[in-house]
């Protein structure tokens, strides 16, 4: 846990996360774990009860979970999500917009790198699961 | 044509300054090779076979004459005086260093240009028709719903790691001059019941498993284009394969997924998009239309132009097209001089271009798909001039959709990954048919050579279409016939067994021969080779 990178006011979550697998079986865990590819939708009926959902990356080009906590987000879910494993400093502006509010990586990553990541854009063009206005709506007095 | 807003600017600015930071990371030794790789992928920056390649991103095509200035002074500056403009509407360079790569990215910052996504795993450079805006035949300008998508798809947080990458084609008429259908999203803009809406294709493309795009929905609203392209691409995301590279592509996951199924699937995620607020506000897309708005025309200019120089006369029939204004033509500058590379243009010849478009079309040009350049709005009286300057300079070739006006790929020349040259055939098939009364007499046939199966030199969409292959250490060119990229695709079929580099030649000239004895009246090669069939061709290179 030494490489984790939070942003949330809560207590960081102690109860290890189960496999999807796992979790539809006994499903009185509060932490879950989806590996690469696979299905968030599975979890909606249960966001009330998970605290943390943990999204694997196995590699850094697969780009599922991003389409995997927008969902979750989308679906009102507003418990911890991480991403773990093959996560660069590159990735977390992205994550970020896409609904992750923590980060393991493999790799520790810089906090002074981290921090001018995130910070960069001060724009963005679309609208994700954070609530950044985009471009357009800016534009337009939105 | 569109005009950046600060906020604009400011995404390319900090897109600069991004890059500039990767690549100090990177020789920092902070960044791996593997690391490095999509992040300068993502901006355009390819390592190949002798050095960097920098693919610059024309949106749409269209460029004004300061950008196209400046992409001669790039040439001049950075590579060895010319550039490459591609089957995608972009521009390249082939020798880069990576070291000069931000400030060329700098130098394009200025201009309103930049190499965000053209390459690398994620939405591409989009791309629309060449005559968008001045064609007779058009429904609207597809250029501002190019443009919404444009601005959708730049940094998209959730679509930069896809299985593969992703292009998309807008037209909006029903003459396909953008081989729409062949893209993973082909969009045609339609009316409907006095509407304007999108009819969605997607599934298409060439590369190793080329596929023509099924239907997907006939009209969507307006209202809802980018959210219904924000659920194709959530499909795709979740779904497309990731095991194999070569069945990555939104074409395979339509396919074995089957074209009804991925409908529903994308329908629903379309239903569950609802309510998102993934739209633009409806304001933003008439502020976009604001800059594609008719430049101010003259009004009463005669449609007459004075026929009695002939090599003017044979231009004009072969690279002006109808234009939907009376007394205004569109021109077709050929980057097809027999002998030339197709689609290399010197700086000094951008330049030349620049001025032509500042001084005779409004300020615009833009790149096409068959790698030519065109001036979209021209006055008729200011035509033989135009062609005379053009003679100056040795740019005059009136070959446009001629056999001359090949498209090919790089190749074995410059790409890292092809098996075989494509430009030295190019080069040899030119020469061959030099004449253009010869040309002339064969009409329209769209050349297309591949020096591998990756196909960027769009071999499938042929009418006669080429493919290199390494055939035991040896470079052996395949050859197809019937392919189209128009609005009656098709996917060209080889003939049988390939041939060596003076053999494809031969090949060529004999299919062409079969043509001329077999063709009916005001039938294309296309068209008789489509009566006839395959067999009467196999005979004459077999036989």
């Amino acid at each position: 846990m030494d490489n984790l990178l939070r942003f949330r006011d809560d207590e960081a979550h102690e109860e290890p996360a189960v496999t999807l697998d796992g979790f539809l079986d006994q499903s009185n865990a509060t932490a879950v774990r989806l590996e690469d590819g696979e299905d968030a939708r599975q979890l909606l009926p249960f966001l009330d009860r998970l605290a943390l959902i943990e999204i694997g990356f196995s590699a850094f080009g697969d780009g599922r979970g991003y389409s995997a906590a927008r969902i979750l987000r989308e679906h009102g879910f507003d418990g911890e999500i991480r991403a773990q494993g093959d996560v660069l400093i590159d990735q977390i502006a992205f994550m970020r917009r896409c609904g992750f509010d923590s980060f393991s990586p493999e790799t520790p990553l810089d906090p002074g790198d981290a921090e001018k990541a995130l910070a960069r854009w001060n724009h963005v063009y679309q609208h994700a699961a954070d609530d950044r206005q985009p471009i357009w709506n800016k534009r337009h007095g939105q | 044509m569109y005009k950046y807003d600060n906020y604009d600017q400011e995404m390319v600015y900090t897109r600069v300054a991004e890059f500039r930071d990767q690549v100090e990371r990177r020789i920092a030794g902070k960044l791996t090779e593997d690391q490095f790789k999509p992040l300068r992928l993502m901006n355009g920056l390819y390592l190949q076979l002798h050095a960097y390649m920098l693919r610059v991103a024309v949106p749409y095509g269209t460029l004004n004459s300061e950008q196209m200035r400046m992409l001669a002074h790039i040439a001049r500056k950075y590579d060895r005086d010319y550039g490459h403009f591609t089957t995608r509407q972009n521009i390249q360079y082939n020798w880069i260093k990576l070291e000069d790569a931000p400030d060329i990215l700098a130098d394009l910052a200025t201009v309103e240009m930049h190499a965000i996504q053209t390459s690398g795993n994620c939405i591409r450079n989009i791309s629309s028709d060449q005559y968008a805006g001045a064609a007779a035949d058009e429904l609207v300008d597809p250029r501002p719903y190019a443009e919404l998508l444009r601005q959708w798809s730049s940094f998209h947080p959730e679509f930069s790691f896809l299985p593969r990458k992703f292009k998309f084609a807008v037209i909006a008429s029903d003459e396909d001059r953008a081989a729409m259908r062949l893209h993973d999203i082909g969009i045609q803009m339609v009316e409907q019941d006095g509407a304007i809406g999108a009819r969605y294709y997607a599934g298409g493309g060439m590369g190793r498993t080329p596929m023509i795009g099924p239907l997907i929905r006939d009209f969507v609203p307006v209202a809802d284009l980018v959210s219904y392209a924000e659920a194709i691409l959530r499909v795709y995301n979740r779904y497309g394969r990731r095991d194999n590279k070569y069945k990555a592509r939104i074409k395979i996951l339509v396919h074995e997924m089957g074209a009804e199924k991925f409908i529903e699937e994308v329908e629903a995620e379309f239903a569950h998009l609802q309510g998102q607020n993934i739209d633009a506000p409806a304001a933003e897309l008439e502020r976009i239309k604001g800059y594609f708005e008719d430049p101010a025309f003259e009004t009463g200019l005669s449609d007459e132009i004075d026929r009695s120089d002939p090599d003017f006369a044979v231009w004009l029939d072969q690279n002006v097209h109808t234009h939907k204004q009376p007394g205004y033509a569109i021109a077709v500058i050929s980057l097809k001089p027999t002998g030339g590379i197709p689609g290399d243009a010197s700086s000094a010849q951008m330049e030349l271009m620049a001025d032509l478009a500042e001084r005779y079309s409004f300020d615009e040009c833009r790149v096409t798909h068959s790698q030519n350049i065109v001036l979209p709005h021209v006055r008729k009286q200011d035509l033989h001039a135009i062609w005379q300057k053009l003679v100056e300079a040795e740019f005059a070739s009136p070959n446009l959709d001629l056999i001359s006006d090949i498209i090919a790929c790089p190749g074995l020349d410059y790409c890292s990954l092809a098996n075989a040259r494509s430009i030295p055939v190019a080069q040899k098939i030119a020469q061959r048919f030099k004449e253009i009364d010869r040309q002339k007499e064969l009409g329209e046939l769209k050349l297309k050579i591949s020096g591998c199966i990756n196909a960027c030199g769009h071999h499938h969409a042929g009418h006669i279409g080429i493919l290199g292959v390494d055939r035991k250490g040896t470079e052996n060119y395949q050859l197809l016939l019937g392919g189209s990229g128009a609005e009656d695709v098709s996917l060209a079929k080889i003939t049988g067994p390939g041939f060596d580099e003076d053999g494809i030649v031969d090949a060529v000239e004999k299919v062409t021969d079969v043509y001329v004895a077999e063709r009916e009246d005001g039938e294309r090669f296309l068209d008789t080779y489509r009566r006839v069939g395959m067999d009467r061709f196999k005979e004459a290179l077999y036989g």
